[in-house]
């Protein structure tokens, strides 16, 4: 590009230059959230424009954001994780029965729910790990039985509602707060377990496994790579994050019985969007909480244009099939 | 070893040729186990009812029919698991279409035919011109599938007339029509795979596609079509559940779980997740022990989310049979 | 070139014209001359072998004869009339069909299915199984197979030998005039080979021409009748097999000046104590392996394609560990059943195929570099960008130590040229402080300024201590370096010989002549 002959390029356009290839390194995500963002805003500034309409975004998008992340470690190992809808199901309805209305049994009834999460994660890792069953086969079973179970759990009917306490993770706002004015504390929990992951993924050897075994599970094998382990762990920490989506959704929502069908692909569809490759190798945990901030975006913006909510799903699923068509054909092109 | 020319070699290669599908071994398994339960639980009254033993083929009608295509499609090592929403737009856009009057009825078949290819074609064509991995695909499809029914209907839409009814209840003689349709579409699926062009063209795509490149079959036309057969199957099983029901309702697709359970159907009666083998029999086979399992837990009364929950565990352990055995990391 | 004579009784063949011929046909890949300016003659009723170092042209000779590649000069003729094949399916029908040495054939489906894969004739779609059996077995008759091969037997059911018939009744049914086959008995028995030939023989004699790739010379001298060498890319010479002898042949094929350099060898007052030692042990592939490895010595292992040499790195590393015998590390008996605990006793590997196995393409080139390490430590334990707890500086260290040429160790590794890409694999190792090393194919397809690096490196190691098993197909690679070498064949240890040894020593050890001598003096000769 710069065609000086003698003298080298100057320290200004350098670092334009410099400057330029950074911005071409941000990924889509971001740029696109913020201007979907902006456009809600300017469509409905009350709701939008003000620092409590963030924090009620932030609060609605949260479970999806911690969901996300889990399954994006999945993803980036190479496999899927599609029971995390189920365990959402599972962790509302079971929970409204465990709580007996009463107040008290909040915490054991949180602490229950995330042994089932460990339980469910094991039983997956494990059964891709030694059974050799494709992650998505062993998932999709997985979901059948947890949805089966939880509903065999219940009698086909929420058995109570779900205490306020339990509630206040996904409802909740802390008042009064410094520069915020309210703080969900959805955004506290996505904050607390999105750190951890992000600490977890991106500072830990762990991490990095994860990510060689998702790009090529053989040279990890060979370099001493514990695979199966790795394997398992990242099974374990997606069921469980995906327990912590279904509390914040249950608060938020409320008890239904069909709370959590679908939520798999949209985990799936904001990891997407968020860039993360479908074959494993790639991964960020922040990329995946924004891609999932964006997915609901483009949901609230579609309600506001008046599009019924059944759309979104097919838009959703137009948007999986462009994201993944699009990583496809521009890797294909580099070959 | 040595190599011998002794015709006990040539014996033992022609018993290997005719071979059973493990899957019916299961089956009489499974059907030695329901003949227990059934004496221990309900004094044998199950298994001496012949009505109740036919029916465990009717209620295997839908599955089967839409389990022979998801079968053409494996074979070819791919997948569709667009099948139960597709299910579900036939059952509501026939219904409603046909508005209980006979005469709409050729117009509503039309109708939902088309559909069916016009899936089948996405399907496809995504699969093999986008290059997008067919589980991402297919599921894509049945979420724009399913958004597009919930857009427009909500609840039971239009209603069958009585003379559509035939389909799934009528008899030909002793025999349900329905059961005849089903055998007629595994006769038809057979031939297909064991007896054309385009199936043998399939089983290559799926063993090895670059092989069958290499010997002039036109992969991406064999692998569309398999698709488009697949999303038909799903159209027929669709008409044949809403004869049944009067009506059609949007989450009969989803409730029967017909995605899923065609595809784990196929693999435990021998088709290989991976492609290039298995039969449209062995799916057969496989259909069955869920219908006996079906019809089984229904008897004796089992809790239907209990029936789920055992879904998901013998797809999970059916699958695992196949692939314990193989020496590669699974994903 | 078309001159069509009658047939002489002296010289029946060369009177007749070159059923097929290359002419100076020259091919190029990037960064290496595969094949310069060669020229021969095929004839019919002929058999033909080609033979020559791994990288000397043969399979690129054939690919290209067989429509898979296409020269960037040359011409090829077939049957006195020039030919350029775009697609194998081309040469397929016009008469010239190769069989690789992996068979095309889908196991899942007949003999029959797998010939007629295709071209399956049918009747609006509809195929007559019966008639397309009936010809399968016709095509079976023709090579004399026909009580040995059932078109309905599944193509899994069958042998390796019985699947490479069925891959040449395929030929024939496509009325294959030229017949390409490479390596056809590297996986064959001695009773399949003599079968093998017997089919050559009747092919021949229906005035075929049959070529085949082979590093079996004992079997080359059995079967062909002229002999074409190839060395580096161009043509040696093609000889009749009357006129030469094996060693004749050998060193047409590896006679050359040493114009590469390598490091001086080790001297014995600087080999330590023995730091590993195998005895009898064997596993599924391997058969009876004894050896011992030294401190400070480069022991280089050579041995054509499938005797056994990879499978001996995956056996000492825990791939695919020994089921019996002995494996002692620093004088205590130790059974490596995994990768994670060959690396724990302080051992690595340097694979051969480091794209499929020794770099993970999209990280980058820092986390290839200390993946090892990483993975031998505490799993939760903090990354730092350049190194692990203590070392915190590894990556630039290793990365200069090994000379890998990048702007930035951010880069994906999948970016880097060959060269630099073993280098990141080395620094890998290098970085888990191992004290044995086992390079298989340390060199292979890089250039050759890195190839002297990386021999230096190996060679640096040792005087650090290190104990190196190096693998190569590169004869010059393994005099240059090796300060004994072992030479494996058909799955076993063929025998040792010391530093220096010649090239055609080594490759007459490597084409079975100890082992097969050995079998000769005792009864009951004939493996199964």
């Amino acid at each position: 590009m710069t065609t000086s002959t003698i003298s080298s390029p100057s320290g200004f356009s350098r670092s334009l230059h410099s400057i330029w290839e950074g911005i071409k390194k941000i990924p889509p995500v971001y740029p696109v959230f913020f201007i979907i963002f902006i456009v809600l805003g300017l469509l409905s500034p009350n709701k939008y424009q003000s620092m409590n309409g963030a924090m009620t975004f932030l609060r609605t998008a949260a479970p999806l954001a911690v969901i996300a992340t889990g399954e994006m470690m999945v993803l980036a190992l190479g496999g899927f994780d599609l029971s995390v809808g189920a365990i959402v199901t599972f962790v509302v309805l079971v929970s409204s029965k465990l709580l007996a209305n009463d107040p008290a049994n909040a915490l054991p009834a949180i602490l229950i729910m995330l042994g089932f999460g460990v339980l469910i994660g094991l039983v997956n890792g494990l059964v891709v790990s030694y059974l050799r069953v494709p992650s998505f086969i062993a998932t999709l079973g997985m979901m059948l039985l947890v949805r089966g179970g939880a509903l065999y759990w219940v009698g086909g009917a929420p058995q109570g509602y779900l205490t306020e306490n339990w509630r206040a993770f996904g409802r909740s706002y802390f008042e009064n707060v410094p520069l915020f004015g309210r703080f969900p504390y959805a955004l506290i929990v996505l904050l607390v377990f999105g750190t951890l992951a992000y600490f977890l993924f991106h500072r830990t050897h762990y991490g990095r496994q994860i990510l060689s075994i998702g790009d090529n599970v053989r040279a990890s094998q060979l370099s001493g790579v514990r695979v199966r382990l790795v394997r398992i762990i990242t099974f374990v920490l997606c069921s469980v994050f995906a327990v912590i989506g279904g509390i914040l959704l249950g608060g938020f929502g409320g008890v239904n019985v069909t709370i959590g069908e679908g939520m798999e692909m949209q985990a799936i569809a904001a990891c997407v969007v968020g860039g993360v490759l479908l074959g494993g190798g790639r991964g960020s945990v922040p990329n995946a909480i924004f891609g999932a901030f964006t997915l609901q975006a483009i949901v609230n913006l579609l309600n506001l244009l008046g599009l019924p909510k059944p759309y979104t799903d097919a838009v959703q699923g137009l948007i999986i099939i462009a994201a993944v068509a699009y990583v496809g054909l521009s890797t294909q092109k580099k070959r | 070893m040595t190599t011998a020319t002794a015709s006990g070699n040539e014996f033992r290669r022609i018993l290997r040729t005719i071979h059973i599908p493990p899957v019916f071994y299961f089956l009489i398994l499974v059907f030695l186990a329901g003949g227990l339960l059934d004496r221990a639980f309900a004094d044998g009254q199950i298994f001496s009812n012949p009505a109740i033993m036919l029916n465990i083929i009717v209620r295997s009608v839908a599955l089967g029919i839409v389990a022979v295509g998801q079968s053409l499609v494996i074979t070819g090592a791919s997948i569709d698991l667009s099948v139960a929403y597709t299910i579900s737009i036939t059952a509501v856009m026939s219904s409603y279409l046909m508005q209980g009057k006979t005469e709409n009825v050729p117009m509503a078949i039309l109708v939902v035919f088309s559909i069916g290819a016009f899936i089948g074609l996405v399907n496809g064509l995504t699969v093999t011109k986008l290059h997008v991995n067919p589980f991402i695909a297919t599921l894509g499809t049945s979420l724009i599938i399913k958004g597009i029914i919930n857009a427009t209907f909500s609840n039971y839409t239009g209603s069958v007339p009585e003379s559509f009814e035939y389909f799934g209840y009528g008899t030909l003689g002793p025999i349900p029509v329905s059961i005849l349709i089903l055998f007629l579409i595994v006769l038809a699926g057979w031939f297909l795979l064991a007896r054309t062009k385009f199936g043998f063209h399939l089983y290559g795509v799926g063993g090895n596609s670059e092989v069958a490149r290499l010997s002039g079959v036109r992969t991406d036309r064999v692998l569309i079509g398999a698709h488009i057969l697949c999303s038909m199957t799903a159209i027929l099983a669709g008409l044949f559940l809403v004869s049944q029901m009067r009506s059609g309702a949007p989450w009969v697709g989803p409730n029967g779980v017909y995605d899923l359970n065609s595809i784990a159907t196929a693999v435990i009666g021998g088709t290989a997740l991976a492609g290039g083998k298995g039969g449209v029999f062995g799916t057969l086979g496989g259909v069955l022990i869920f219908g006996v399992l079906e019809t089984v837990f229904n008897q004796l009364g089992v809790n239907p989310y209990l029936k789920t929950v055992l879904q998901g565990a013998i797809i999970i352990l059916a699958v695992a049979s196949y692939t314990i055995r193989s020496k590669k990391d699974a994903a | 070139m078309t001159e069509q004579t009658l047939m002489s009784e002296s010289n029946p063949i060369e009177n007749l014209a070159p059923l097929t011929e290359v002419c100076n046909i020259t091919k190029r890949f990037p960064g290496v001359i595969a094949l310069n300016d060669v020229s021969v003659q095929f004839y019919p009723g002929e058999v033909h072998a080609v033979v020559g170092e791994n990288g000397a042209g043969k399979s690129t000779l054939m690919k290209i004869m067989s429509g898979a590649y296409i020269p960037d000069s040359g011409e090829i003729f077939f049957d006195g009339k020039k030919v350029s094949f775009t697609h194998p399916k081309e040469a397929q029908e016009a008469g010239i069909s190769i069989i690789y040495q992996e068979f095309n054939l889908l196991p899942e489906r007949s003999v029959a299915q797998n010939i007629f894969l295709g071209r399956e004739s049918s009747r609006f779609g509809v195929i007559d199984i019966g008639e397309m059996n009936k010809q399968a077995q016709e095509v079976l008759k023709e090579i004399g197979v026909e009580k040995m091969i059932s078109p309905t037997a599944l193509a899994s059911t069958l042998s390796v030998a019985e699947q490479q018939l069925v891959e040449i009744a395929k030929a024939i049914s496509f009325k294959a005039k030229v017949l390409i086959m490479d390596e056809p008995t590297a996986a064959l028995t001695y009773t399949e080979v003599k079968l093998l030939a017997d089919l050559i023989q009747r092919l021949k004699s229906r005035g075929m021409a049959i070529i085949f790739i082979s590093h079996r010379l004992i079997e080359v001298f059995d079967i062909a009748e002229k002999i074409t060498v190839l060395k580096d890319g161009q043509l040696v010479q093609t000889v009749q097999k009357e006129d030469v002898t094996p060693a004749d042949v050998v060193f047409l094929m590896v006679g050359r000046t040493l114009d590469h350099y390598f490091p001086p060898l080790g001297k014995p007052e600087e080999f330590g104590e023995v730091v590993l030692r195998v005895k009898d042990a064997s596993n599924q592939s391997l058969n009876g392996i004894s050896f011992e490895l030294r401190k400070g010595e480069v022991l280089g292992v050579a041995g054509l394609q499938g005797s056994g040499r990879t499978e001996l790195a995956q056996a000492l590393f825990g791939v695919a560990p020994f089921k019996s015998g002995s494996m002692e590390l620093h004088g205590k008996a130790i059974a490596i059943k995994s990768p994670f605990k060959a690396i724990k006793n302080k051992m690595g590997f340097v694979t051969e195929d480091r794209k499929s196995e020794g770099i993970a393409p999209r990280q980058p080139i820092r986390d290839n570099m200390l993946m090892t390490v990483r993975a031998i430590q505490s799993l939760f334990g903090i990354v730092h960008k350049d190194g692990i707890g203590k070392s915190r500086n590894l990556v630039p260290m290793l990365g200069k130590q090994v000379d890998i040429r990048t702007d930035s160790f951010d880069r994906e590794a999948q970016y880097l040229s060959g060269g630099n890409q073993q280098k990141v694999v080395l620094a890998k190792w290098l970085a888990s402080d191992a004290n044995i090393f086992i390079f298989d194919e340390p060199t292979r397809g890089i250039d050759v300024e890195s190839k002297a690096s990386i021999h230096d490196m190996i060679r640096d190691l040792t005087k650090k201590g290190i104990a190196v098993l190096m693998i190569s197909s590169e004869l010059p690679e393994i005099v240059g370096m090796s300060d004994r070498i072992l030479v494996m064949w058909d799955m076993q240890v063929a025998g040792e010989l010391p530093a220096k040894s010649s090239e055609p020593e080594i490759m007459l050890m490597a084409t079975g002549h100890t082992i097969k001598d050995r079998e000769k003096n005792t009864p009951a000769s004939g493996k199964a």
